[in-house]
């Protein structure tokens, strides 16, 4: 099938039909942020960190797929401060200690508040009472620092095929809980599972391997996060 | 309630056989589990896991979304009382009180003899009778504190609800299968809603065109959705029409959630037969064999009522298979073509966002009311994948006057880009509240007359998702291209605390959010809490512009309608009644916004230390 141009902050594009604009953006090594996106996994449409305007309409760039002659905002002040706002709001919504968070330095939320440049929250902490569980023996969950990407959900479903995690409640209540009454060593899962591989930030870890790398050699010590996407470009 | 273990098994599988073990009706299979033991509890989560092959992480899923399902147990007679805003200002605390009082809990408890439940729900469609309660499924309403005593010694006495309705309603409000003392208030009647209606005659002559010819006289008339979003119903029927699939599916939504919403009920009670109607037509139209009629818990009183009329159209040929309302209204018409269409209800579980189209059809499809990811559209890939339209009540009753009398009839009523009557339900302060039929193009002041509203300071156009309107804004027209409305009207007088109304708007979204998407997920609840904060006289000019900026990345970003509005009951009250938050916000002169509320804080922390501080003074 012929080849899809359009335009993503002016430049051209091309992609391939059934591509959404996050995947079209990618091969042409241009990033856009994005949290509950995570590739080889059924994009989730959640986190709306991806906002981009298409014509002039605020859209998920990971759910959108392209069209003929769209022209894509990926970086007007507007698009940046949507952005910066949800990022603040996930940082106010949990418990995000970063400083102590095993996670620090890999974490894909904290990287972001870097690149974004969200530097401290303008709305107060919600400080909600969170649950942890560490019934299991190689893997913990700290829901604490849950952002609801639904990463976990979907790689246990469609890759480890077990349906560990499921989201229960609504609203501000919503979390995710497991697949047995109460515990996750009563469920399924193993250490080497997809699901314990995805969590962008530190809710679901591994146990006796936090802090491994020190500081200065983790992910997001000397790069920033989406980096990896743009620097494909240079290389090919 | 004494069910042993063994018995519990038993019973869920039966219950579960019921619906065939099927995923798709896992609603109806947790509904009948909570009817029947007051609870979904784990180990009921487990045994219909094993019987429908589910993980049981995906029962609980479902049964944690929706208000009116629960792990925990429920007594036999659960109260909801509405707290809807009307409720409220017509007393609905009183009432709260008073029952927490004759049954010694507090609200959300349960009696320890596991007899009554008291829990608050967010409108139960009921605002032009308020307050309003729901018994189980009876509805009790023009409450006074002083009868809760009588109404919960009538319950102990004779354990039934019914008996509560000493005098029901007008209309079919009466008719045995119904019998509830919900009135209709239909003050107005129009021509084309509640209108003359001979059951089948619209269906026989829309079966002697072609479906696409159909489909051209809804364009014709110009006929645009009845449930808020005022699509036009032609163009969507089409795109339905031309989807590919052997197999599609239209729904009717009668969820009906949008506070001071009543329209629906009323069209349901006095014209089922039109609605189903409608939809036999829109099934002819657009090529579908499946129909259903989403009804929104809180009118499960209607149920029994609604299958009986369905039952009735099913022998008079008029729904089920090779249908042709010749039979019914003998030799005399003739039918170019006879189809396949039958429909179910299903019934919902207390979740406004299920009203949402692609929420309406993840429910329908037994599962947690979560918005569906577009595109596809539900017109491409819908219930079960199928091409599906989903279309308001309202909009189908329309449709069978437009086949009936001709779309240049129906054209030739209302306003210039809105064609029709709209059914409206008006509530709050004044002297008439109830349903009124009335042309497109009325405007706020001529409904505000009719209605007998005086003082008026302000209507919430369209439900808490519409716009805040101020008087010098009463010229205004009720139409798709000026003040749109889904039918809420809620009229507020010069008493009334409107910060307040906003306040308890928010709330009801935060409450209502399904939680899949961050900003209407967190968004609403930092907008409520800024809302506060200047409410409480702690707000600076600095936290109206963060009311703005937050509104719009809320409005901008959300996933769905919800989201997409929920910042509504803020933003337009800041842009029609700014003077309300200017004259509670002090300047922020040293450039720094304390979010942190220290004397909260502090009474926290006595809490937690039981004693005083001995350093600080809280207010
Ligand atoms: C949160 C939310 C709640 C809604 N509730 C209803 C409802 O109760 N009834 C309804 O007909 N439409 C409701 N809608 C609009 C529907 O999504 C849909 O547009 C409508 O049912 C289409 O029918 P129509 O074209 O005939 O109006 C709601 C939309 C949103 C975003
Ligand atoms: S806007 Fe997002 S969180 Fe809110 S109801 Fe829609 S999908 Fe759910
Ligand atoms: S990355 Fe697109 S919504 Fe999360
Ligand atoms: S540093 Fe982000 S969750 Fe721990």
């Amino acid at each position: 099938m012929a080849d899809i141009t359009f335009k993503i902050d002016n430049v051209d594009i091309k992609g391939k039909p059934g591509q959404t604009i996050m995947e079209a953006a990618d091969a042409a090594g241009i990033y856009i942020p994005r949290l509950c996106t995570y590739e080889g996994l059924q994009p989730h449409g959640s986190c709306r960190v991806c906002t981009v305007f298409v014509n002039g309409r605020a859209q998920a760039a990971c759910t959108q797929p392209i069209a003929e002659g769209i022209t894509v905002d990926n970086s007007s002040e507007e698009v940046q401060q949507i952005r910066k706002d949800i990022i603040e709001m996930l940082f106010v919504e949990g418990n995000h200690y970063c400083m102590f968070c095993e996670k620090s330095g890999n974490c894909e939320l904290q990287a972001l508040a870097y690149r974004l440049g969200v530097l401290a929250p303008k709305y107060p902490y919600l400080f909600p009472k969170r649950d942890i569980d560490a019934s299991h023996k190689d893997i913990f969950i700290d829901r604490n620092r849950c952002v609801l990407c639904g990463r976990c959900v979907r790689a246990s479903q469609d890759i480890d095929g077990k349906n560990v995690f499921e989201f229960v409640d609504r609203g501000p209540d919503k979390r995710v809980a497991v697949n047995s009454e109460a515990k996750l060593s009563d469920t399924e899962i193993d250490v080497t599972d997809k699901a314990v591989e995805v969590c962008p930030v530190g809710a679901l870890l591994k146990k006796r391997v936090g802090y491994a790398v020190p500081i200065g050699e983790r992910l997001y010590d000397n790069k920033p996060i989406g980096s990896e996407i743009e620097n494909k470009n240079q290389s090919s | 309630m004494t069910t042993t273990p063994k018995d519990l098994k038993k019973e869920i599988a039966d219950i579960c056989k019921a619906c065939g073990n099927d995923r798709s009706r896992l609603m109806d299979i947790v509904r009948d589990v909570q009817e029947k033991f007051g609870c979904v509890s784990d180990e009921a989560i487990n045994l219909i896991a094993s019987e429908v092959s589910v993980h049981r992480v995906e029962v609980e899923s479902v049964v944690s979304f929706y208000a009116f399902l629960s792990k925990d147990q429920k007594g036999n007679f659960v109260i909801r009382v509405c707290d809807d805003i009307i409720d409220r200002q017509a007393g609905s605390d009183s009432i709260i009180s008073a029952f927490e009082k004759e049954l010694g809990i507090n609200c959300g408890e349960t009696t320890a003899d596991g007899k009554f439940t008291l829990e608050k729900t967010p409108c139960i469609g009921m605002c032009d009778q308020a307050p309003a309660i729901m018994i189980n499924d009876e509805i009790v309403t023009n409450l006074t504190a002083d009868k809760a005593g009588q109404i919960i010694s009538t319950l102990k006495e004779s354990g039934d609800p019914k008996k509560l309705v000493a005098e029901p309603g007008d209309g079919n409000n009466g008719n045995p299968l119904v019998n509830s003392m919900v009135m209709n208030n239909i003050h107005q009647k129009g021509e084309i809603v509640f209108s003359e209606y001979v059951s089948g005659a619209a269906l026989k002559e829309a079966l002697s065109s072609s479906p696409k010819e159909v489909i051209r006289n809804v364009k014709a008339a110009s006929l645009r959705g009845r449930g808020g979003a005022g699509f036009p119903t032609g163009m969507k029927w089409d795109f339905t029409r031309a989807a590919e699939g052997d197999k599609k599916a239209i729904i009717c939504n009668a969820d009906e959630g949008e506070p001071g919403t009543f329209k629906d009920r009323a069209i349901l009670t006095e014209c089922p037969d039109m609605v189903f109607e409608g939809m036999t037509i829109a099934g002819y139209a657009i090529g579908a064999d499946t129909g259903i009629l989403y009804l929104r818990g809180e009118y499960a009183y209607l149920r029994k009522f609604l299958e009986e009329k369905l039952a009735k159209r099913r022998e008079n040929g008029l729904l089920g298979k090779n249908i042709s309302p010749k039979k019914r209204l003998g030799g005399l018409l003739k039918s170019k073509s006879a189809f396949d269409f039958d429909i179910r209800i299903q019934m919902g579980a207390g979740a406004y966002v299920c009203g949402e189209e692609t929420a309406l059809i993840s429910s329908c499809e037994g599962s947690r009311g979560d918005p569906k990811t577009r595109p596809p559209f539900p017109a491409q890939k819908g219930y079960l994948g199928l091409p599906t339209c989903v279309n308001n009540v309202e909009t189908l009753a329309c449709v069978v006057k437009i086949i009936e009398k001709g779309a240049a009839w129906f054209a030739a009523r209302g306003s210039a880009g809105s064609k029709g009557t709209k059914v409206l339900s008006i509530s709050g302060d004044c002297e008439k509240p109830g349903v009124y039929e009335l042309p497109f193009g009325t405007t706020v002041s001529e409904v505000l007359e009719k209605t007998g509203a005086k003082d008026t300071a302000a209507v919430q156009m369209g439900g808490p998702s519409g716009t805040l309107v101020a008087a010098n804004d009463f010229g205004r027209k009720i139409c798709y291209d000026d003040l749109a409305t889904g039918g809420s009207i809620m009229v507020f007088s010069r008493d009334r605390n409107l910060l307040e109304v906003v306040d308890y708007f928010m709330e009801f979204f935060i409450e209502e959010s399904c939680g899949y998407c961050t900003p209407c997920r967190v968004g609403n609840v930092l907008l409520k809490d800024t809302l506060e904060k200047i409410i409480n006289g702690k707000g600076l000019t600095t936290d109206i512009s963060n009311l703005e900026s937050l509104g719009k990345t809320v409005k901008l970003a959300s996933r769905c309608g919800l989201g997409q509005t929920s910042a509504n009951p803020i933003l337009t009250s800041l842009q029609n009644f700014r003077t309300l938050y200017e004259n509670l916000v002090k300047t922020d002169e040293t450039g720094m916004n304390p979010s942190f509320d220290i004397s909260k804080a502090l009474k926290d922390s006595e809490k937690i230390a039981e004693r005083k501080s001995v350093v600080y003074t809280t207010e």
